[in-house]
C-alpha cells in the first residue's frame, strides 16, 4: 500500500507539540504481518526521564527501533527534536539491549566507547588521540576508568552495560533512546545507571527508556509511557501511572496485575498528594 | 654478493614460497572478519559459490581473462550473500541450512558449466578443486624486465585492494560486525559494509583459487584468524597476527611438502603443496590452543596447579594452627600429627609430593621455619588464626542459614574457606556470632588485626 499523507505534515502542526523531544505520529509496524505497534499517537517533551512500560511483547524495543529507522514503518511519521530523524541522526543517541551483541568479540572497554565518536569522526577517518582522550573521560563518568583496557567479555554483566552508557556519553547527543539499560545488572550498577540518567536530564537532555520494573519507574522517571501494542496512556508520571491504566495495560494477564497491584499501593503509600 | 643463499633459492621454488605466502595473507584479512563475525562458513560457501562466476567469466571470454573471472566471482559472492539471506527470510530456513543450499547449488552449478566446457577451454575441474600451485612459478610474464610469475602481480594487486579496503574501513567495519543496530543508527549502513566484506572474501577467493583451490582456500580464511584470535583479545592486533600467521604456515607448509618426501624412502614422490599447507594450518590451529596465553591448556593447567598449591598450603596452615591451639608434641612427623587429627581432608595433601611442595612453598613465603619439625612464624600464626576463623564462621553461618546436617559443616567450610575474597570475608565478618563458638563447640579465633593483605587469594576464575 503506498497511500502518501500529504496533509500530514500540517497536521503535525497542529496536533503535536511543536517543541516536544519526540512526536509519534499514527505509527504502525508489523512482523510477518502480525502488528507489534498499532496506531501509536504521542508527544515526549523535551527535557525528561521518560520510561517505556508494557507487558513483553507489547512493542516497547520495536517503538524505539521504529524511531530510529531501524525497522521499516508501514504507516505514520516520527519526528525527534522537530525533525525526521535522518536530518539529525548526529543529536540521537542509542542504546541497544545488551544481549544484542556478541561479548566475546575481540575489542576493549575503550573500542567500544570510541564508537559512539564514529559518526563524528566520519568515514575512512581512523581514529585519533583526542577521541580516546574523551571516551577515557566517558569511561571515567561511569566509573570505569581501570577497565578501559579490559576486554570486554571480562566485564561483569553491569559493567558491561556501562561501557554501553560511556559509548552514548561520548555522542553528547540531546536525546537518548536506551533499551532495557537496568535489565540484569547489580544494584551499584543500577544506582550508577540513575544518576547518570539524572545528570544527564539536569543538563536539558532527554532520555526515553524501555523499563520492566513496575516498582521503581515511579521513583526513577518523570514521563511515562504504557504500551500494549496499543498506547494505553502516555503523560507525566503522577497523573499516567494509575491503577486503571497499568491495569488496561496488563489486563488479563493475572500474575503481572497482581505484581502491578503491589508496586501501585507501595507507590501510592508513599504519595503525600493522593486524591 | 650474498654470503648464504637458501638452498631452496633455485629460480622455482622462492616464487612457489612467495606465491603461497601472499595467498595465505590475502585470505587471512577478511578471514579474520568473517571469524569475529561468527560468519566463517560465510567464507567456505563463497569459496564454492564464486565457480559458475569463474566459469561464466571464462565462457563469455573464451579464455582464462582475469577480468571476467573477477567480475563472475565478486557477483556469485554478493549473490550468494543475497540468496542466503533471502532463503533464510522467504523460506524459514536456518542460517547454515540456508547457506548451505545455496553454495551446493551455486558450485554444483560451477562444474557442470566447467565439466560442459572442459572441451572448448584449457580447465581442468580437479585443479578447480585443489589448485595447482605447482604450476603457478613456471607461467610467467616479463614485468619492467625481469621475468616473474604471472600469478605474483594479480595477487599483490588484490593484497594491497584488500589491505587498503580493511584500513580505510576499520570503523565501518568494526562497528558493524560489533553492533550492526548501532552502526545503522549512526548512519552507517551495515548491510553495505556486509556486501563489501562479500566481494572482498570472494575476490580473495578468485586469487587464491588457482593457487589452492576453492577447498583448502577456506582453511587459509578460517585457521590463522582461529589461531590468531587464540593469541590476542584486540582486533587491532588479530588480523596482521592472522596475516603474519598464515603466511607463516603457507611458508612452512610448501617447503616441508618439497623437502620432507627426500627424507623418507618411501613411495611418497609427490605431495601436493596445497594439501600441505592446509595441514601446517590446522597443527598451528592445534598448536595455539595448547599455548594460548589466556586460554591455551598450558595456562589453563598451570593454574589449576597453582590454585591447588594455595589450597594445600593453606590447609596445611591451618592445619598446623589447629595443632598449636591444642598443643600436639611436636616431636611427631607432622604428617602423622595431620593424620591423627584428620586434618588431612585436602586432596592437596593426601601425597608425600604435595605435602612436601606445600611445606616448601609456605617455607618459602615465610609461613613457616625451616626447623625440623617446622612451626608457624608469626606470620604463619597470623595466617591460620584467619583460616580457622573464616573456617568456623562459615561452619556457624551454615549452620544457622542452612540444613547441612552437622557432621556436613567441616567438609563444606574446608572447601569455602579457600575462596572467600575480601569483600565476602567482610559480608561474613558482620553476621558473625557475637559468643565466639563454633557449632562444633570450639572457638572462633579473633580478627587479626591488621588484616592479612589477600595477596594471593582467589584470582577471578577465568
Amino acid at each position: 500500500m503506498t497511500i502518501t499523507h500529504a496533509s500530514q505534515t500540517t497536521q503535525f502542526g497542529s496536533e503535536h507539540a511543536a517543541d516536544a523531544a519526540l512526536s509519534i505520529h499514527d505509527v504502525t509496524v508489523a512482523y510477518h504481518r502480525r502488528p507489534v505497534l498499532w496506531d501509536l499517537d504521542l508527544d515526549i517533551p523535551r527535557g525528561v526521564l521518560a520510561s517505556i512500560i508494557g507487558p513483553n511483547g507489547a512493542g516497547k524495543s520495536t517503538m524505539i527501533k521504529a524511531c530510529l529507522d531501524l525497522i521499516p514503518r508501514i504507516s505514520g511519521n516520527v519526528r525527534i527534536l522537530g525533525e525526521p530523524y535522518r536530518q539529525i541522526r548526529g543529536k540521537v543517541g542509542y542504546v541497544p539491549q545488551r544481549e544484542t551483541v556478541d561479548w566475546e568479540f575481540p575489542v576493549s572497554a575503550l573500542d567500544v566507547t570510541c564508537m559512539g565518536l564514529y559518526r563524528k569522526i566520519g568515514w575512512f577517518r581512523s581514529i585519533r588521540r583526542p577521541h580516546r582522550e574523551k571516551a577515557r573521560e566517558a569511561l571515567d563518568r561511569v566509573g570505569l576508568a581501570d577497565f578501559a583496557h579490559r576486554q570486554i567479555s571480562q566485564l561483569s554483566g553491569g559493567q558491561q552495560q556501562r561501557v554501553f552508557l560511556a559509548r552514548a556519553l561520548v555522542q553528547e547527543a540531546d536525546i537518548y533512546f536506551m533499551d532495557e539499560p537496568f535489565a540484569s545488572v547489580d544494584v551499584a550498577t543500577e544506582q550508577a545507571i540513575l544518576e547518570l540518567l539524572r545528570t544527564m536530564r539536569q543538563e536539558g537532555r532527554t532520555v526515553v527508556v524501555v523499563h520492566h520494573d513496575l516498582q521503581t519507574a515511579q521513583n526513577y522517571f518523570d514521563w511515562v509511557v504504557l504500551l500494549n501494542t496499543r498506547l494505553v496512556a502516555s503523560g507525566p508520571m503522577k497523573e499516567t501511572f494509575t491503577s486503571e491504566n497499568l491495569r488496561r495495560t496488563y489486563g488479563g494477564r493475572l500474575t503481572l496485575l497482581e505484581e502491578a497491584g503491589r508496586a501501585l499501593s507501595q507507590a501510592q503509600a508513599g504519595l503525600p498528594h493522593e486524591e | 654478493m650474498i654470503g648464504y643463499v637458501p638452498p631452496w633459492f633455485d629460480g622455482y621454488t622462492e616464487w612457489l614460497v612467495a606465491i603461497a605466502v601472499l595467498v595465505a595473507m590475502t585470505c587471512a584479512i577478511p578471514g579474520s572478519f568473517l571469524l569475529v563475525r561468527r560468519e566463517s562458513m560465510m567464507g567456505d560457501a563463497i569459496s564454492h559459490a564464486v565457480l559458475p562466476g569463474i566459469a561464466i567469466g571464462f565462457l563469455i571470454s573464451g579464455s582464462r581473462n582475469r577480468e571476467w573471472m573477477f567480475l563472475g566471482a565478486a557477483i556469485s559472492g554478493i549473490a550468494t550473500a543475497i540468496l542466503a539471506q533471502s532463503l533464510r527470510v522467504i523460506g524459514r530456513v536456518e542460517r547454515g541450512a540456508a547457506l548451505g543450499i545455496v553454495f551446493t547449488t551455486l558450485f554444483a552449478l560451477g562444474l557442470v558449466l566447467i565439466v560442459q566446457s572442459a572441451d572448448h577451454v584449457d580447465l581442468d575441474p580437479s585443479c578447480v578443486l585443489y589448485g595447482q600451485i605447482e604450476l603457478a612459478p613456471l607461467d610467467t610474464i616479463t614485468l619492467a624486465g625481469y621475468e616473474i610469475p604471472r600469478a605474483l602481480p594479480i595477487l599483490g594487486v588484490v593484497f594491497l585492494a584488500v589491505l587498503l579496503a580493511t584500513l580505510f574501513l576499520w570503523k565501518e567495519l568494526l562497528i558493524t560486525s560489533f553492533d550492526s543496530e548501532l552502526a545503522q543508527s549512526q548512519g552507517i549502513p551495515p548491510q553495505v559494509i556486509h556486501q563489501i566484506l562479500m566481494v572482498l572474501v570472494a575476490v580473495t577467493c578468485v586469487a587464491a583459487f588457482e593457487s589452492v583451490g576453492s577447498i583448502l582456500v577456506v582453511a587459509l580464511l578460517v585457521a590463522p584468524a582461529a589461531s590468531a584470535r587464540l593469541l590476542t583479545d584486540r582486533l587491532v592486533t588479530l588480523v596482521p597476527l592472522s596475516a603474519f600467521l598464515g603466511g607463516l604456515a603457507a611458508m612452512i607448509g610448501t617447503l616441508a611438502a618439497l623437502t620432507l618426501p627426500g627424507h623418507f624412502q618411501t613411495e611418497i614422490e609427490d605431495v601436493n603443496i596445497a594439501g600441505s599447507i592446509a595441514i601446517v594450518c590446522g597443527l598451528m590451529v592445534v598448536l595455539a590452543a595448547i599455548g594460548s596465553p589466556r586460554r591455551g591448556l598450558i595456562v589453563r593447567y598451570l593454574n589449576r596447579i597453582r590454585l591447588q598449591l594455595r589450597i594445600a598450603v593453606e590447609d596445611l596452615i591451618g592445619a598446623l594452627y589447629r595443632i598449636e591451639i591444642e598443643k600436639r608434641s611436636p616431636e611427631t612427623p607432622i604428617k602423622t600429627q595431620l593424620l591423627q587429627m584428620g586434618a588431612l581432608t585436602s586432596p592437596g595433601l593426601r601425597s608425600n609430593f604435595w605435602l612436601g611442595l606445600a611445606q616448601w612453598h609456605a617455607h618459602r613465603r615465610g609461613l613457616l621455619t625451616p626447623s625440623e619439625p617446622p612451626s608457624l612464624t608469626p606470620a604463619g600464626l597470623q595466617l591460620g588464626a584467619q583460616l580457622v576463623r573464616t573456617h568456623r564462621l562459615w561452619e556457624s553461618y551454615l549452620a544457622d542459614h542452612t540444613a547441612l546436617p552437622t557432621n556436613h559443616l567441616h567438609d563444606t567450610a574446608m572447601d569455602l574457606e579457600h575462596f572467600t575474597a575480601p569483600a565476602l570475608s567482610k559480608a561474613l565478618e558482620e553476621i558473625a556470632p557475637t559468643d565466639p563458638i563454633d557449632p562444633h563447640g570450639r572457638a572462633i579465633p579473633a580478627p587479626t588485626q591488621p588484616p592479612l593483605p589477600d595477596s594471593e587469594s582467589t584470582p577471578p576464575d577465568r
